[in-house]
This record gives C-alpha cells, sequence and structure tokens, in this order.
C-alpha cells in the first residue's frame, strides 16, 4: 500500500482513524463517492431488474428479483436495426480503433511537447497558442473540411483515417499535458545530457521517456476513454468495415422496439464502458507507482 | 548570442521535425477550418457549403433569435459554475486523497469512473433521477413529504443547473487526478519547512502549494474550458435542449443548424461567434501563460 | 392494362440484369429503428434478397435524422457513399443532387412509367430536379391524426371524444384519475401538434394562404389566434415528464393507458400493430382532430448516391424498380402504418384506420402540401424553437407568440 511509500501522500503526517479530523476527511470523502456511485447503482440495480418491476418500482430499490437475462440480451441479441446481434458485434472493431489511435496520438502528442518544451524553436510558442485554440472548436464545425481534407488524401472511410482524426483531435490537450510535465522536470537533468552529447532522440528516448510514466498514464486514461466513446467519427471515417461499438449502443438506445427496455440499455452502457472502465480500475496503481517514478528528482 | 550559433533554419532541426504532424494539424485542420468556417459565415450555404455571399445578413439573424440569446447565457452560467465548482471540488478532493488515507485507491476509481462512461446514457440515467415522476421528488414524497418538489428538469428556469449537475459528476474526478497529481509533486521539503514554521495546513495549501502548481491549474482551466465550450451531448442526452429552449447551448445551435436545419451559413455564424468570444479570451491569456521565459534550454547551453 | 406491361418490364429487367450479374452487398442506411419502422425495413429487407443475387445490408444508424443525417451525407461527400439511403425529400437533398452526386432515376422511372401511377403526383415532383428523377417516394405519411385509448376515458368516467373539443372537455377527468391527458415529446413532437391545429383547426384555406403564399395578413388573422389559443390550451394537459421523451414512448403511454391520447402522425400506428392492438377497439383515430378531415402527405424516400461500380448501380436500379412495385408497397406500408404511393393497388387488408386515411385522401380537396414541401427546414426550424418554446413558457401569451409567428412567415420565401 501506499503508506509505507515515500513518494506516496503528502499531507501533515499521518493521523489516527477516530481523530475528528480523519471524521471529517472520512466523511467528506465518503459523502463525495455516494453522490459519484448513485448513478452507477441506478444503472446497475435496473440491469438486473425485469421489466414489470421496473415499470412499478422505485429507481432506487434493489430487485426484488435478480435477473441476469438484459445483460445476455444487451451482449448477444439486442436489435440495432435489423440485426439482433447485440453489441458484441462492434467490440473488435472498437478494438481495432482504439489501439492504434491511442499509441499514435499519444507518440506525436509527446514529442510535441517535448519539442515545445526543451527545444523551443522560434515560433514553436506561436504554434502552441494556436494548437490549444484548437481544443475550442466544436467538433462538427470541422466535419465538412475534414471529410474533404481526408477523401483528398485518399483515407476517408478506412482505418488509417480515422487514427488520423484522432490523432488530431487529441493533439491539443495532450501535446499541452506533456509539455507541462517536462518543464516541470529539473532541468538538470536535460543539461547534463547535453553536456554529455546526447542529441533530440536520445534524450527523449532514454531520459524524459522513463521518467514520464505517469503522464503517459493520464493520456492514456483520456484518449481510451474518449476514442472508445466516441461516435461521431468512428461512424463517419473509419468505413463501413469498422463500425464501433458505440454505433450499436446509440442503436440500442436511441430505437426502443415496442417498449424502452431501461434494464437493457443499461447493461449494454456498462458493457459498453467496460473497457475504459478497466483502464481507470488498472491504471490507479500505476498511477501511484508512476509518481513514485517522477518522485526521484527531489 | 545568435552570432555563434549555426544558420538559423537548420539550428535545432530534429525538433522542427518532430514538430511537423503539430505544425501541419495547425495550419491545415484548425487554422484553415478556423478560415474555412468564418468564410462561409457569409455565405447563404444551405446543406453543402456555396460561395454565395450574403453580407452580415446570417449574422443580424443570429442576434435577433432568442434561442441564440438564452443559448449564449446558458453557457455563461453553466460555464461558470460548471468551471469554479469541479476546480474547486476537484482540489478539495485531492487534497482530502493526499491525507494518507486508507482506500485511496478505491476512492480515486470511485471519482473517475463516471468519465469512462458515454454521454449517451448517462444522460439518461441523470434524466431519471432528476425527472419528478420517477426520481428524486418521487422517492422524498414516498418517505412521506408529499408537498416536496424538485423540478429542476421540468422547469425551464432550473434545467440548466441540472445539466451542471451532471456535468461536475461527469468531470470533477479528472480534475481530482490532475490536481493529485500535481500535489504529489510537491516537494516534501515545502511540507517541513511549512510545519518547522508553524503555518497551518489550510494556510499551507492556499498561499504555498497552490501557487506551486499554477502550471497544474493552467492545464487543467484549458481541458475543462475546452469541454465546456463544446458542451453537446450531455444536454442532447438529458434534455434535448428542453423544455422548450431553456438549455438550449451555442455547440448545439451550430449542430442542428448546420445538419438537421440545412443552414450552414447560420450555423457557422454562430460557431464564428463561439470561436471567436474563445479567441478574445484565450490569446492574452495564452500570451501571457506561455510567452517565452529564461528556460529555453534547448540551443546551444 | 398498365400493371401488366410493367410487370413485363420488370421482368424484362430483371433477366437482363440477371445474365451479367454479379452478385453485390448493397448497404442502405436509414433511421428507422422504432418498432413499427424496423418491421417495414425488414419487409424491404427481405423481398430485396428475395430476387435473388444481391444483399440488403443494414446500415440503420437510431436517433432520427438528426444523428444520422450528418453521417450519411458527409459519407456521400467523402466518396463513401452507401448503396441507398433514406432521406427527406426536399431542399436538403437538392444540395447533393446539384453536386452531382446521385443516380439520375429517370430512365428506369420512364420504363416502368412512375409518373402514371404515383399518386398524388406531387410525391414524385419532390424527387424532381431539373426534370430528371433522383428518389425513390416510398409511402405517404400524414401529420393529422389524433390516436386515443378509448379505455382510459372509460376508466375515467368520461364520454370517449370524437373530436378536440371534445377531447379538451374531457381532460379534467382524466387529470384527477391521475391519467395524462395529451402524451408528447421532444420539441419536433410538440412542433407537430401545432402544425396538425394549423390544418385542422385553421381549415384548408387558411394552412394554404400561410403555407403557399406565405400571407402575413392570414398569419394575423383571428382564424390563426383561435388556432394559438388552442395550441396555448394544449400546454395544459401534457405532463411535466414530457422532456426529452421519444415520440414511441410518447405513443407507449397511449397504448398502455397511461395517457388519454396523443397528436402524432400515421407512424404511430406502427406501434399499436407491433403491440398487437386493435384499430377501433384497443385504440382509435381521429384524422383531422375529428374537426376537418384533411390530411397533408409528407412520406419518406430513398435516394441512390453515385458510385464508380457498375455492379452498384445496377443493384441500386433494382431496389429503386423494387421500391414501387406493388407488393412492395402493400406489405411495407402495411407494417408501417402508412399509405401506399399507387393508386392502383389493393389496400383490403389495411385496418379501420388506414381505411378511414385512404378514403380521405381519394378527395384531392382533402390533400394538403406537407410544410416540408411548403418551408425550407431553415424556416421549418424557427417555427419549431417558437413552438417549442410557447409550449414550454406558459407566461408567453398568445399575443406575443402570433406577432413571432407572423414574423417567421413573412421572412420564409
Amino acid at each position: 500500500m501506499s503508506l509505507v511509500n515515500p513518494a506516496g501522500p503528502r499531507g501533515r503526517r499521518p493521523r489516527r482513524i477516530g481523530s475528528p479530523t480523519s471524521i471529517m476527511i472520512y466523511g467528506i470523502l465518503i459523502v463525495a463517492a455516494v453522490y459519484y456511485l448513485i448513478p452507477l447503482y441506478v444503472m446497475v440495480m435496473t440491469s438486473l431488474k425485469g421489466m414489470p418491476e421496473i415499470r412499478l418500482g422505485n429507481i432506487f430499490s434493489p430487485p426484488v428479483e435478480v435477473t441476469f437475462q438484459p445483460w445476455a440480451t444487451a451482449w448477444n441479441s439486442a436489435c440495432t436495426g435489423l440485426y439482433c446481434e447485440g453489441i458484441k458485434v462492434g467490440f473488435f472493431n472498437s478494438m481495432k480503433i482504439l489501439v492504434p489511435s491511442v499509441i499514435f496520438s499519444i507518440i506525436i502528442a509527446s514529442v510535441n511537447g517535448y519539442a515545445l518544451s526543451n527545444w523551443r524553436f522560434k515560433g514553436s510558442e506561436l504554434f502552441f497558442t494556436a494548437l490549444i485554440f484548437g481544443a475550442f472548436i466544436p467538433y462538427q464545425v470541422m466535419l465538412y473540411p475534414l471529410v474533404i481534407i481526408t477523401r483528398e488524401l485518399g483515407i476517408f472511410g478506412t482505418l488509417t483515417g480515422v487514427i488520423v482524426i484522432h490523432t488530431i483531435f487529441g493533439m491539443p490537450i495532450l501535446t499541452l499535458l506533456f509539455r507541462n510535465y517536462f518543464v516541470s522536470l529539473p532541468p538538470e537533468l536535460f543539461k547534463a545530457a547535453r553536456v554529455d552529447g546526447a542529441g533530440f532522440w536520445r534524450i527523449f528516448l532514454q531520459i524524459m521517456l522513463p521518467m514520464s510514466l505517469p503522464i503517459f498514464v493520464v493520456a492514456v486514461i483520456l484518449q481510451v476513454t474518449g476514442i472508445w466513446n466516441d461516435f461521431l467519427f468512428g461512424v463517419i471515417f473509419a468505413g463501413t468495415k469498422n463500425f464501433p461499438m458505440t454505433v450499436q449502443l446509440n442503436n440500442i438506445v436511441n430505437s426502443t422496439q415496442g417498449v424502452k427496455e431501461y434494464n437493457v440499455n443499461m447493461a449494454a452502457t456498462i458493457l459498453t464502458g467496460a473497457v475504459p472502465l478497466l483502464v481507470y480500475f488498472f491504471s490507479g496503481k500505476y498511477f501511484v507507482r508512476g509518481i513514485a517514478a517522477g518522485a526521484v528528482k527531489g | 548570442m545568435a552570432a555563434t550559433r549555426p544558420f538559423a533554419p537548420l539550428r535545432n532541426l530534429n525538433a522542427k521535425i518532430a514538430a511537423v504532424p503539430m505544425i501541419a494539424t495547425v495550419l491545415v485542420v484548425f487554422i484553415g477550418c478556423t478560415l474555412w468556417t468564418v468564410v462561409y459565415s457569409f455565405t447563404s450555404s444551405r446543406s453543402l457549403p456555396t460561395l454565395d455571399f450574403v453580407g452580415i445578413d446570417q449574422y443580424r439573424r443570429l442576434f435577433t433569435t432568442s434561442r441564440w440569446i438564452v443559448s449564449l447565457r446558458n453557457l455563461a452560467i453553466f460555464g461558470i459554475l460548471a468551471l469554479s465548482f469541479s476546480l474547486v471540488l476537484g482540489f478539495i478532493l485531492a487534497a482530502l486523497m493526499d491525507q494518507k488515507i486508507r482506500f485511496e485507491n478505491t476512492f480515486r476509481t470511485v471519482f473517475l469512473y463516471p468519465h469512462a462512461l458515454s454521454f449517451i446514457v448517462t444522460g439518461l440515467v441523470w434524466q431519471w433521477i432528476l425527472t419528478p415522476a420517477y426520481g428524486v421528488q418521487k422517492v422524498v414524497r414516498d418517505l412521506g413529504f408529499e408537498t416536496f418538489n424538485f423540478p429542476i428538469l421540468t422547469d425551464g428556469r432550473f434545467t440548466i443547473y441540472a445539466i451542471v449537475i451532471a456535468s461536475l459528476w461527469q468531470g470533477t474526478g479528472l480534475v481530482m487526478a490532475l490536481m493529485l497529481a500535481g500535489l504529489r509533486n510537491i516537494d516534501d521539503e515545502i511540507w517541513k519547512a511549512a510545519r518547522v514554521d508553524g503555518i497551518p495546513t489550510w494556510r499551507t495549501y492556499l498561499f504555498i502549494i497552490i501557487p506551486m502548481m499554477r502550471p497544474v491549474f493552467a492545464t487543467t482551466l484549458v481541458i475543462i474550458a475546452a469541454t465546456i465550450v463544446k458542451v453537446y451531448d450531455l444536454v442532447v442526452a438529458m434534455t434535448n435542449g428542453g423544455p422548450g429552449i431553456a438549455s438550449e447551448v451555442p455547440a448545439k445551435y451550430v449542430y442542428d443548424f448546420m445538419f438537421s436545419r440545412g443552414n450552414l451559413g447560420q450555423g457557422l455564424a454562430a460557431s464564428t461567434i463561439m470561436l471567436t468570444t474563445v479567441l478574445i479570451i484565450l490569446v492574452p491569456w495564452a500570451l501571457y501563460e506561455y510567452r517565452p521565459r529564461n528556460r529555453t534550454l534547448g540551443v546551444g547551453k | 392494362m398498365r400493371y401488366r406491361s410493367m410487370l413485363a418490364a420488370l421482368a424484362a429487367s430483371t433477366l437482363l440484369f440477371a445474365g451479367s450479374a454479379r452478385a453485390v452487398d448493397l448497404e442502405v442506411t436509414h433511421w428507422w429503428t422504432s418498432g413499427g419502422e424496423a418491421a417495414a425495413a425488414k419487409v424491404l429487407a427481405q423481398s430485396y434478397d428475395k430476387l435473388g443475387g444481391d444483399k440488403w445490408v443494414d446500415g440503420a444508424i437510431a436517433g432520427s435524422g438528426t444523428t444520422a443525417r450528418p453521417i450519411i451525407v458527409s459519407r456521400i461527400l467523402g466518396g463513401n457513399p452507401m448503396g441507398a439511403t433514406q432521406l427527406n425529400t426536399g431542399r436538403d437533398a437538392e444540395d447533393l443532387v446539384k453536386a452531382g452526386l446521385m443516380t439520375d432515376l429517370s430512365e428506369l422511372a420512364a420504363k416502368e412509367g412512375w409518373a402514371d401511377f404515383i399518386r398524388p403526383s406531387k410525391l414524385l415532383d419532390s424527387c424532381k430536379y431539373e426534370g430528371k428523377i433522383y428518389c425513390v417516394p416510398v409511402n405517404i405519411h400524414s401529420w393529422q391524426w389524433m390516436w386515443i385509448n378509448p379505455g382510459a376515458f372509460k376508466e375515467a368516467g368520461a364520454p370517449v371524444p370524437t373530436n378536440w373539443s371534445e377531447f379538451v372537455a374531457a381532460a379534467p377527468k382524466l387529470k384527477e384519475k391521475g391519467i395524462i391527458p395529451l402524451a408528447t415529446g421532444d420539441a419536433w413532437q410538440v412542433d407537430g401538434i401545432f402544425r396538425v391545429m394549423l390544418a385542422t383547426l385553421g381549415g384548408r384555406d387558411l394552412y394554404l394562404k400561410i403555407m403557399d403564399d406565405k400571407d402575413k395578413d392570414a398569419a394575423a388573422s383571428p382564424e390563426m389566434k383561435a388556432v394559438w389559443q388552442a395550441f396555448a390550451n394544449a400546454r395544459d394537459l401534457a405532463d411535466p415528464g414530457y422532456v426529452g421523451r421519444q415520440w414511441n414512448e410518447a405513443t407507449s403511454l397511449v397504448l398502455t393507458g397511461k395517457a388519454g391520447g396523443q397528436i402524432m402522425g400515421d407512424w404511430a400506428q406502427g406501434e399499436f400493430g407491433v403491440a398487437g392492438k386493435v384499430a377501433g377497439t384497443d385504440y382509435d383515430c381521429l384524422p383531422g382532430l375529428g374537426v376537418h378531415p384533411i390530411l397533408d402527405t409528407g412520406g419518406d424516400a430513398f435516394y441512390f448516391p453515385k458510385n464508380a461500380n457498375p455492379e452498384v448501380t445496377r443493384a441500386q436500379l433494382k431496389l429503386a424498380s423494387m421500391l414501387v412495385s406493388k407488393e412492395t408497397q402493400v406489405a411495407f406500408n402495411l407494417a408501417k402504418g402508412s399509405l401506399p404511393i399507387r393508386g392502383d393497388i389493393d389496400m383490403e387488408a389495411a385496418n379501420a384506420c388506414m381505411q378511414k386515411g385512404i378514403k380521405i385522401l381519394a378527395d384531392a380537396n382533402n390533400v394538403l402540401p406537407s410544410i416540408e414541401q411548403a418551408l425550407s427546414s431553415d424556416a421549418q426550424g424557427q417555427l419549431e424553437d417558437l413552438n417549442t418554446e410557447f409550449f414550454a413558457n406558459k407566461d408567453m401569451s398568445v399575443d406575443d407568440a402570433q406577432a413571432r409567428f407572423v414574423e417567421i412567415i413573412s421572412q420564409a420565401k
């Protein structure tokens, strides 16, 4: 546990459980946690109820009779238009889009951030400001020009196309994160490497990268979430063969075959969210470990 | 100093090569698309862009449309509330998490997970929780408080606050994570020194730690602000702009006019106004925040 | 006679194609995903597959046209078009046609004599651009219907209404019983209530003056004020939970007796059909709100984006021909709850409500142009904003709303 980790929490000093301050701390955290958990609770409970129970009951009450049918339906047989094969169809497509997009966008953005923090050149700040500005442009506005650009490049409707699009839209925020992180690293390291005659790429690969785990974790979290949950770009730029899972989710949630099946909708959402959720769950540990790695500097 | 350096364009060549994708994106996509937007906002383009110029007609219409005015007002309310609450709450949560607590992993996961779920359904869940017929109002009434009223979603005067509540739920966890990373990067010596000097914890946070975390705040601010300006999915999933036009936002105005009302010109005029506003706020701040400092390490040292 | 020649042409063309054909997968995008709609799409898919060779690949995108439209348009623009797509006729599709991105169907239409059997002829006109035909109308949908659940009224001890004013009179009793008098939902559904009232309570002349002539005085007239007044009454009949509700959820409220009625186009009938309800007993319909029996004639249409592959073009034409064929028209429209585009087929199987509709449409005086044909989607949007704002804000007066209405109409061209 992080309790014994020297690079762990930096509060004033360890407190005994039961002291007034710690009661307050845990009190606030628990209240906040309840607020965060209520929607998940509602979703999980609803997904375990049958439709008659949902219609009669209170959304906060636990299921009287637990059923896993909605989960099976959501995965295997919920109808999305004509086909009733559930959301499993898009899972591998989403993976095909996710993995290269995350890797590619993070590589590009980390190199950008590194160049912008340690190797500034004339105009680099200007480009950086324009890049940040890009984060504020609503995606939809750029849709038609991007369709035309990718068409001219011959990558519209291909996996490459959607990877490029995700790289472009991930770039502003990721570059900002990496730049700020590299700026905060001790300059002595960089200077020493320069004195040793190391160049741009060597310093990046041998000195900067090993120290950057925490920021990579944050970048992965952001990208996995954003790309996995993306609907618009996937459906437009990835091509018919690569429709992501969110297309099925949208079709299940936004279409009603007779009565709206809330339980199936909720199960489908949790299933679709499973990949980013798992990433969050596991990256929590690396997060702490990554901080420890970064803290050697002191 | 410059005289001792090699020929200017070749200096720092690797960095420039490395920055090519970024430069291309900025020039072609961001600046290119912005110019495209501005140019076509002066045309009468319907569903497809055409260069049929009509002067400032689209803008004149924009500012006489009550839906646009309501959208701007909503964005202001939403922006101020979401920004300040997520920064304050995110920081407080991070500070509490930093107190050598038990179950840190659990708490962090709990605060972060909403960020992992798609808006399509989180909007639906919040709609449920806040709808009078099944949600909080019904539960409280069932407990015996017959007259309890909580029409936050259905009364147009409050709907935008319902969206703030859902957006805080979705976004504060990430702010907390960034802040926590920032806090963990503060040197332990600072805390020791503050302790030796007998400075109370809250003062240490307020006057020493927070100023030291400036870059973290700047990053967080950009991330939240960019999300706020673009807020769209959440509104669509929760209220679709209703009741009436009470919870409309600018990004939705742009989207609706571009794609379902077949009036690209109007949508692009609205988006030009959005971008100009961002520019007016962002540029002075960015120039200040990211101005070249004395830390230009890379070259020739 | 005409029928036989058409069949012959169809057979000939199928034969001709069969020789050289290399089967293709024809991707068809649409946003028909509710129960009745999906059933109707299935009819089309199955009939197409049955023709042999080519296959219908379903590309449904749920969430009404708003979600699907940008996806469809950008894919066509980006040069990765689908084989065929549902798209609203009118000015929006016209831009794509103008850009030369749609397959010209004129030759097929001439060969099969579409102009002779498609009725009313306005339907085919809306597919025309510079004299050429670019889309296939597949059905007629009209907005001017009200669906009621007689059971709900009986339960509340109120007489089952036969027109709008009786409905309003019965509403308080429904409310007492905790039944929502009028089920509605998202902005466009609220907007629909107004459209229907304009045509049915305002009457044909007023409707035409405002929609076709964009007559400012008619928009400001006392008759129009009465329409606004009725719309103002309607806002007291809806429940607060209408925010964000989908149309078929509202229909299902009526279906289950939780609501008394719904003003919604005839596509709602597909939902009753899927639920196994019988027209005339389980539910009832009031065309024209029981006041003026008039219907507008909007509908769905399919477009065929141009494709470099001649095999795809062949498969497209085959689909186009199938869509207007008698068999498809009957089966498809029974599932969708809409009326066929052909005047020469037997809709015996149609239920009581559809029969009412067919009868009304038989008299050309009862047929109105739909608002989609009369106003640009932009002006429609302005009207929708006004209507939803008015509906949600009970402090907004009838006079204020009418003043803004006059402005929208006078600006629309």
